[in-house]
C-alpha cells in the first residue's frame, strides 16, 4: 500500500481528506526502478483538487507525460485553507499526489495559468514546497518552475516566479525540453546554461535572460534580451493535426465528486467567431477540427475506461464543429441506452440544438442559453457579436414552442462606447424574450410564468484581443451600471418573469490589472501574498483592502494598468509574443469596433489576420 | 436478480466517504459492465443499496452492496471482473445471489463484528493496563454513558448491546448490536472506560476496523448470527 504524506489525524482534521491521499482510478503509478524513471514531473493546477481535477489540459498533458520513455507526472493541486494553516505550522512540504513524495525533490513544477485570479496560489504551491518563490534563488535543488495555459499570453506579472513559461499548446515541445534537461543534468551544466538553452527551443520563454525599461510617463518601453540565446519574439506553440497528438484513453477519475465529473470530448480548437473581447478566439486561432472518427473511438474509449455517467463536448463553439449533428446522433444511439447523460454546452440555439436537447435532457428541468453580450445591436457590433435580437427572439419562440420556460441570457457590462441606452437595452431584450413566451405559449399550456434570467459581468480587456486598448472603469461605475440595469429590469411589463444578477466589481478590476500587467506588478503579488492573500477566485477568500495596501507599499497605482484607454502606439509587454494573429489586425479591430461594423468570420471571409501562416486549420478548409 | 456483493476498504481508500463510494461503485459497474437494472424515469439510477455507512477513516473486510442485476456470470466470473477495475484498497470477495423474498442487508443487519486498536503514539495506557482495565471495565452488568443529542442528555446503558469481546496483540475484538434497532459504535466502549479512569483519549486515537455483518435468524429471542453473505448462494 502506499503510504500517505500526511497522518491520520491531519487527514481527519481537514475538509474532504479525499483530495490529498491520490489513488483515483486511472492514476498512474510508476515504479522508479523497474520502469527506469529518471525524470519526475510534477503538474499543478494552483486552485482546490475538484477546480483543477476537471480541467482538461491537465488530463491530456498527464497522459502525455506517462507516455514518455522514463517519466513519472504526477498531480498537485493547491492545499485548501484548512490544510494549508497545518502544513505551515508543522513543516510538512507539498507532496504529488501520487507518490506523495516532496514537490521539491522532482525535476519540474509545471503550472497551468487558466486564470489571472490564481495568481497568489502559484505563490502558495511554490512557498508550500520550499521552492524559493523568486527564480534568481533557485538551484539544482529546486524544480524547473514552468508556466503555460492562457494567462502566459500576458506573462510578465509572473516573470520573477517562474523559470520558462511554455506559449502555446503543450503537446509539441516538452520532449525536446526535457532531452536537453537530461543532457544538462548529466553533463553539468549550470541552471542558468541550461535556461539558455531552453530559450533556444521554440515556443519557450525564460523570463531572466531578459531586462525591461519603461518610459518616463511608467508605461513599458522595451524588453533587451541579456543573452545571445534569447529570441527578440517568442511564436506560440499550435498542434496542426489533432488526430495525431496524445488524447487521454484513461482520464483520471476522482473519487469525489468534482466540478466537471464527467467525460469532456475535446472536438476543436480555436473559434471561427472573431468576438473583439474574447481572447480565446484569438490566441487558439486558426481553428482545428479533430476528425469524427477520432471523436468516437475516444468517446468510446473514455467512457469505457472511467466509467462516467455522462459526457460533455468541449470548445469554444460547438455548432461551428462541422460534423456536430453526426456526433452527436452518434452519442446518442451509442451511449443513451446505457444511462450515459450527453451534455452539449456553447450550442447555438436553432431548430437542430434544441432537437438534440430535447432527446438528451429534462425539458422541464432545463434552461436555453443565449449569450448576446451586450443589450443593443450597436455595442454588439462593436464587440463583433454577430448575434441579432431576432437570433435571440427566434431561438426563444422555437425554445417555447418545444416546452422549455426558462432562459438564460449572459451580458457584459463596461463595454467601449457603452451608454445608458446599451445597459437598459439589456432589460428591454429580457423583456422581449419573456413577451415571446407569452405570445407563443397559449394559457392553458403555461406552467406558470417563463424565467428569464440575465447575468452580467464587467468586461476586462484581455492582451491580443481587439479591445486590449481599452479602458475600465472604477467599482463604483461599474456598480452604477449594474443599477441601471436592475431599476431598468424592475420597469418592464414583464419583470415579474425576470431575475438579474451581476458579478462581484473589486475582483474585476485586479483581475484587468494582472491581465495587461508588466512586471513590477509582481512585486504587488509578492507583498499580497505576504499579507496572506490566497485563493483570490473565491469570493469568501478575496480581500481586496490587502491588495490595496500592497499597491500602497510597492508604490504602483493600479488605475495606471486599467482606467486609461491605451494609445495605438503604446508599446506592451506581451508584444513579444507571436500569438499568429498580428498586431496590424487587432489595431484594424479596434477601429471597426469604433465604426462599429462587424467583421465577418473565418468561414465567411478571410480578414488575413495572420494565423494562416501555421499552414493548417480553416484557412486552409476546402482547399488541398 | 438481486446479488449481494461483498468487497473489502483499507489503505488510503478509508479516507474516502460513504457516499463517493456509492458512487464509486456505480462508476466501477460500468467499467465492468455488470448489467445492473436501472430505476425507471428521465434520470434513471441503478438499484443498489448498502448494508451500513462505514465512518471516515475505519477500514473494513464486510462491506455489503446488494444489485439488481439483469443477468449474472458465476460468482467467480463476476468478482474477477469486479476486481478488474478496482482502485488499491478495494477487492470484491464476495459475490452471491440472494433469494426472491430476502430483507436488504441494511434491514437485515442485526450485529457486527470490531477489531479496534490505538494508532501508532495513541494508546492512553501500556497494553497490558488497557487489557486488564477494560476487562474490569467491560465485565460490569451495566455501562452507562451519556447520550447527546441537540436537545437532550440522556443517561443509557450500553451494556445489553455488547455481545462479547477478547484481546490479542494490541487489537480489541468485540462483537456488538449493529442495525436500525439497536446500533453501537465500539469506539464507545473505549471511550466510556477512558472517561471513567480519567485516561486522556485524542479524537484520532482509535483505528476501527470493521470485520463482520450479521443477520439475525434466531427465534424467540435467542440470537442465531449469520454472515450477512451467507444469506446468498454462490451462483456456479
Amino acid at each position: 500500500m502506499r503510504k500517505l504524506a500526511l497522518s491520520d489525524e491531519i487527514l481527519l482534521s481537514v475538509e474532504k481528506p479525499a483530495r490529498y491521499i491520490g489513488g483515483e482510478v486511472n492514476s498512474v503509478v510508476k515504479d522508479i526502478e523497474k520502469d527506469h524513471i529518471d525524470i519526475r514531473f510534477a503538474m499543478c493546477f494552483p486552485d482546490v483538487y475538484e477546480i483543477g481535477m476537471s480541467h482538461l489540459g491537465i488530463q491530456i498533458l498527464y497522459d502525455m507525460f506517462n507516455r514518455m520513455e522514463g517519466v513519472w507526472c504526477e498531480r498537485v493541486y493547491s492545499p485548501w485553507p484548512d490544510l494549508d494553516k497545518i502544513m505551515r505550522e508543522k513543516h510538512i512540504p507539498l507532496f504529488g499526489l501520487e507518490s506523495q513524495e516532496p514537490v521539491k525533490d522532482l525535476d519540474f513544477l509545471g503550472i497551468t495559468l487558466q486564470y489571472e485570479m490564481c495568481y497568489t496560489n502559484v505563490l502558495q504551491v511554490l512557498d508550500l514546497s520550499g521552492i524559493p518563490l523568486l527564480s534568481k534563488d533557485r538551484t539544482w535543488d529546486d524544480p524547473i518552475v514552468l508556466g503555460g495555459g492562457p494567462c502566459t499570453y500576458n506573462p510578465e506579472p509572473l516573470a520573477p516566479f517562474f523559470d520558462i513559461f511554455y506559449m502555446g499548446e503543450g503537446e509539441t515541445r516538452y520532449e525536446e525540453l526535457i532531452k536537453l534537461y537530461r543532457e544538462a543534468r548529466k553533463n553539468g551544466l549550470s541552471r542558468l546554461e541550461f535556461l539558455r538553452k531552453a530559450a533556444l527551443i521554440p515556443g519557450l520563454y525564460v523570463p531572466s535572460l531578459y531586462d525591461v525599461t519603461y518610459n518616463e510617463d511608467g508605461t513599458f518601453q522595451e524588453m533587451i534580451p541579456l543573452y545571445p540565446e534569447a529570441p527578440k519574439t517568442v511564436v506560440k506553440e499550435v498542434v496542426m493535426d489533432l488526430d495525431h497528438v496524445p488524447y487521454p484513453d484513461k482520464p483520471v477519475v476522482p473519487f469525489i465528486q468534482v466540478t466537471q465529473d464527467r467525460v469532456t470530448l475535446e472536438i476543436m480548437r480555436g473559434c471561427i467567431r472573431g468576438c473583439r473581447f474574447c481572447q480565446a478566439g484569438m490566441i487558439y486561432r486558426p481553428v482545428r477540427e479533430r476528425s469524427l472518427e477520432f471523436l468516437k473511438e475516444k468517446a468510446t474509449a473514455m467512457l469505457r475506461s472511467t466509467g462516467h455517467e455522462e459526457i460533455t463536448l468541449s470548445s469554444l463553439s460547438s455548432s461551428d464543429y462541422t460534423h456536430l449533428g453526426e456526433l452527436v446522433n452518434f452519442l446518442i444511439d451509442e451511449f443513451k441506452s446505457q444511462g450515459v447523460n450527453i451534455s452539449l454546452p456553447s450550442l447555438r440555439i436553432d431548430a437542430f440544438s434544441l432537437d438534440v436537447m430535447s432527446k438528451v435532457q429534462d425539458i422541464r428541468k432545463s434552461s436555453v442559453t443565449f449569450a448576446p453580450e451586450a443589450g443593443t445591436q450597436r455595442m454588439r457590433n462593436v464587440i463583433n457579436k454577430g448575434l441579432t435580437t431576432e437570433d435571440i427572439l427566434n431561438g426563444s419562440r422555437e425554445a417555447f414552442s418545444g416546452g422549455w420556460n426558462k432562459v438564460k441570457l449572459y451580458f457584459m457590462l463596461g463595454l467601449p462606447t457603452e451608454t445608458e441606452e446599451d445597459m437598459v437595452g439589456i432589460a428591454e431584450l429580457a423583456n422581449e424574450v419573456a413577451a415571446v413566451y407569452y405570445d407563443t405559449v397559449p394559457k392553458e399550456q403555461r406552467q406558470g410564468r417563463c424565467q428569464i434570467t440575465a447575468s452580467s459581468s464587467f468586461f476586462i480587456p484581455k492582451p491580443f484581443t481587439g479591445l486590449q486598448w481599452a479602458r475600465m472603469y472604477p467599482k463604483e461605475e461599474y456598480a452604477r451600471r449594474a443599477h441601471i440595469v436592475k431599476d431598468a429590469m424592475n420597469a418592464q411589463l414583464n419583470h415579474k418573469s425576470l431575475h438579474y444578477q451581476y458579478h462581484e466589481t473589486d475582483v474585476s478590476v485586479l483581475e484587468g490589472v494582472f491581465a495587461r500587467g508588466d512586471r513590477r506588478i509582481a512585486d504587488v503579488i509578492l507583498a499580497a501574498y505576504r499579507r496572506g492573500s490566497l485563493f483570490d477566485a473565491w469570493s469568501e477568500f478575496y480581500d481586496d483592502e490587502k491588495w490595496q495596501q500592497s499597491f500602497k507599499e510597492c508604490g504602483l497605482d493600479p488605475d495606471f494598468y486599467t482606467m486609461r484607454e491605451r494609445p495605438i502606439e503604446e508599446a506592451f509587454p506581451w508584444d513579444f509574443i507571436d500569438t499568429g494573429v498580428t498586431k496590424a489586425f487587432l489595431i484594424r479591430e479596434w477601429q471597426r469596433a469604433h465604426e462599429p461594423v462587424i467583421t465577418p468570420n473565418c468561414r465567411q471571409k478571410c480578414q488575413g489576420c495572420g494565423a494562416r501562416r501555421f499552414g493548417g486549420g480553416v484557412c486552409f478548409e476546402g482547399q488541398s | 436478480m438481486k446479488v449481494r456483493v461483498k468487497f473489502t476498504k483499507s489503505g488510503p481508500v478509508k479516507f474516502i466517504g460513504h457516499l463517493d463510494v456509492m458512487r464509486y461503485f456505480q462508476k466501477a459497474n460500468r467499467r465492468a459492465q455488470i448489467p445492473v437494472k436501472y430505476s425507471e424515469g428521465f434520470n434513471p439510477h441503478q438499484i443498489m443499496s448498502f448494508a451500513a455507512p462505514l465512518g471516515l477513516g475505519d477500514t473494513s473486510e464486510c462491506e455489503y452492496m446488494d444489485m439488481e442485476v439483469l443477468s449474472s456470470g458465476s460468482s467467480k466470473e463476476m468478482i474477477d471482473r469486479m476486481n478488474a477495475v478496482m482502485v488499491e484498497g478495494i477487492r470484491v470477495i464476495s459475490w452471491k445471489e440472494l433469494p426472491d423474498k430476502s430483507q436488504n442487508a441494511m434491514a437485515a443487519m442485526a450485529a457486527a463484528d470490531y477489531v479496534l486498536s490505538f494508532r501508532e503514539g495513541y494508546a492512553p495506557e501500556p497494553w497490558d493496563a488497557f487489557v486488564s482495565g477494560m476487562q474490569a471495565f467491560l465485565s460490569q452488568p451495566e455501562i452507562r454513558i451519556v447520550k447527546k443529542s441537540k436537545k437532550s442528555e440522556k443517561e443509557v446503558d450500553i451494556r445489553p448491546l455488547l455481545y462479547s469481546w477478547s484481546f490479542s496483540d494490541g487489537q480489541f475484538f468485540c462483537q456488538v448490536a449493529a442495525g436500525s434497532l439497536a446500533n453501537l459504535k465500539p469506539e464507545l466502549l473505549i471511550e466510556a472506560y477512558c472517561q471513567e479512569k480519567g485516561l486522556e483519549l485524542s479524537p484520532f486515537a482509535v483505528q476501527v476496523h470493521r470485520k463482520e455483518l450479521y443477520a439475525d435468524e434466531g427465534t424467540d429471542g435467542v440470537r442465531k448470527l449469520v454472515p450477512l453473505e451467507n444469506v446468498g448462494k454462490d451462483i456456479l
